[in-house]
């Protein structure tokens, strides 16, 4: 293949990338809409992070969502599965309308996933901090099995304050797990204010190279950041854990929610849904603000 | 009232741990007028087989179970030597897991592994599992019902001179509010074994109490006819049931012969299963001798002697006590002079026992 050749292939797969992200934008709102609540700049600030792995990096049969060979993700921010859902749908795990009544009364899907319902759902989650421990105790049994496949733990940076984290840090160290892929989505803020605000997460690097880790530090809106990123990663086997730490913006897409305390959990109505899903549809602009610990 | 009393304890031969002449001040009932016979503690009684101590077979009956089943995988938190799982580290090294002193993280562990098709035991001492890690136990075990076994050892106050932080009066309050979780007690060594045979292909999670590894003989094999869920009557009588679990169960079978000596004929059963209860039995119970005591090792709020409670408030009234430990935070001591404290021996089985028929007008 040419360079120009490989090059416009690139791009294409970008430009796929971005569309997937965009989708699950535009999802995120619909869905929120169905609820009347919705975890929309959390789930904003992953939308590339989430395209990536779905469309271009993961492991997985759709046809076999139990394949003992698959890539694990757990999602330890469980609250970002409104932007999961439509991901997982559209790779034919489920019919896209089967979220038609989503958060509903009897519907499988609420806003933290259930792994019990939801075919592609490694793990149910919802509760922050667990997520890397499930992740240890999925990288321990593929050693026990002797199956190749790596684990996924994508985290928030706000649940980096939960000490099981650094339990699980510390064992994944210890245990030398090559094949556990930690994703921090620093979006930089928590419920009530910036991370260093409210509790200092950084030097989340040097904090994770401490505990044993190989440590990238990206732009997760960025697929020229994500996608080297992804590759750089070793396959499963005996050495450091990896820790993709993804430098993002909280409510990324949607300019009034970027970096804005005021929607974590909300609901966009009337000319606001319209107005929104139009900013969405338009691409990810220039920011209006810039964020405070960028990489 | 609560009265306080002020026991003198004398050394108990033989037993380096419980060699300490020890003072401990109760806060409520205590008998003033204990005797050296009442402290001999069962864990200073030399040559006493491995067989009759329960966490010394749990690693040995883990890697006999996992010869044949791949599946099973053994995590603890830096207690291998407490609860003998080393004997199941030395025969399945690939397969077990020491996650040091972190506790949520071994359960959680355990059930990420579970999720990728492995039955698990994480083995903890009791005090630092149900009550350290109930949200691990709620959310990532029996939520998404994952086969892991909790396995909290050394419970109740058999942990004596240790201390409150190593009590666990609560943990069967605790586990028996969560949703699709089996709780259940071993009584002693073989009916432990009997546990792990058919905790492997049982559905879900579970909690396995164990207590301090010396409880005494109450099955002298290893009982075929166990099933989870279905209590075991130990003893026929009419005049009364004892209901009780765990490590109480051998004072009550002897609390019963005691009794018997004074002409009450006692029912004795071991409602080893707390969750789901045999509610059957305990109805039965009520029906055929018409009062019922419950014992355990527990605080008397939320155990054994409440899931009983909750089945007789549908019933006919009959005569009905809770015996366990109050609502109290348990004094130190020794853990013989303990049970005899709070009349958790069978000399203080039978004493209850006895107070409470002639309360209730039955003898």
């Amino acid at each position: 293949m040419s360079t120009l050749a490989a090059r416009k292939g690139h791009n294409k797969q970008h430009e796929m990338l971005q569309d997937r992200a965009m989708f699950v934008r535009l999802e995120t709102l619909r869905l929120s809409r169905i609820c009347g609540a919705g975890h929309y700049s959390s789930t904003f600030s992953a939308a590339e992070l989430f395209a990536a792995l779905y469309y271009s990096h993961l492991r997985l049969d759709p046809k076999k969502p139990k394949w003992p060979d698959r890539d694990r993700f757990v999602l330890s921010k469980g609250h970002a599965a409104i932007g999961l859902y439509p991901i997982l749908a559209d790779l034919g795990y489920y019919k896209m309308s089967a979220l038609d009544n989503y958060t509903k009364l009897g519907s499988h899907f609420g806003d933290h996933p259930n792994m019990k319902h939801i075919p592609g759902i490694d793990f149910s989650s919802g509760s922050l901090g667990h997520g890397l421990s499930i992740g240890v105790g999925m990288a321990l049994a593929g050693r026990m099995q002797n199956r190749p496949y790596r684990t996924y733990v994508m985290l928030g940076d706000g649940e980096l304050s939960e000490g099981q984290i650094w339990e699980a840090a510390m064992a994944a160290g210890h245990f030398k797990l090559q094949g556990l892929v930690a994703i921090v989505d620093r979006n930089q803020l928590c419920i009530d204010g910036h991370t260093e605000e409210v509790m200092g997460v950084e030097p989340i690097g040097d904090r994770f190279k401490s505990f044993g880790w190989d440590v990238q530090r990206i732009d997760g809106h960025d697929f020229d950041a994500i996608m080297p990123a992804l590759a750089n990663l070793k396959p499963a086997g005996n050495g450091r854990p990896q820790v993709i730490i993804a430098d993002t913006i909280k409510g990324r897409g949607v300019k009034r929610m970027e970096l804005s305390l005021q929607w974590h959990v909300a609901n966009l109505a009337g000319q606001d849904y319209d107005d929104a899903a139009a900013e969405i549809r338009a691409g990810l602009q220039p920011l209006a603000k810039v964020g405070k610990n960028r990489g | 009232m609560a009265k306080s009393v002020a026991i003198k304890k004398k050394r108990a031969a033989g037993d380096d741990a419980q060699s300490q002449d020890a003072i401990f001040r109760g806060t409520s009932g205590g008998d003033a007028t204990l005797n050296d016979a009442t402290f001999k503690d069962k864990k200073s009684v030399r040559g006493t087989p491995n067989a009759a101590l329960p966490a010394f077979i749990l690693g040995e009956e883990l890697a006999n179970l996992a010869d044949k089943d791949p599946r099973i995988a053994v995590l603890t938190a830096d207690l291998a030597n407490a609860n003998r799982t080393n004997d199941f580290k030395r025969r399945h090294p690939d397969r077990f897991f020491n996650l040091g002193i972190a506790e949520k993280n071994m359960m959680t562990i355990a059930a990420g592994m579970a999720s990728c098709g492995h039955v698990t035991y994480a083995a903890t001492f009791a005090s630092f599992c149900a009550i350290l890690g109930a949200e691990q136990i709620k959310t990532d075990c029996a939520y998404p019902a994952m086969p892991v076994r909790l396995i909290g050892h050394h419970s109740g106050m058999s942990m004596g001179f240790y201390g409150t932080s190593h009590h666990a009066l609560e943990d069967l309050a605790i586990t028996r509010t969560i949703a699709d979780l089996t709780v259940v007690c071993a009584t002693d060594a073989n009916h432990l074994r009997a546990i792990l045979r058919a905790s492997v292909d049982h559905p879900g999670a579970m909690y396995i109490r164990l207590g301090r590894g010396r409880d005494p003989e109450v099955y002298p094999e290893v009982p075929k006819s166990f099933r989870i869920g279905k209590a075991a009557t130990l003893r026929k009588g009419d005049d009364m049931t004892i209901i009780c679990c765990g490590s109480v169960v051998r004072a009550s079978l002897d609390a019963a012969d005691i009794l018997a000596k004074r002409g009450i004929s006692v029912r004795v059963i071991d409602m080893h299963t707390i969750k789901p209860l045999d509610a059957g039995a305990v109805r039965k119970a009520a029906r055929e001798t018409g009062a019922i005591l419950t014992v355990e090792e527990h605080n008397v709020t939320g155990g054994l002697g409440t899931a009983v409670a909750e089945v007789l408030v549908e019933e006919d009234r009959i005569p009905f006590q809770r015996h366990g430990v109050p609502d109290e935070f348990v004094p130190v001591g020794p853990p013989a002079a303990l049970y005899a404290h709070y009349k958790l021996n069978a000399e203080g089985i039978a004493k209850k026992a006895q107070t409470f028929l002639a309360k209730a007008g039955k003898h």
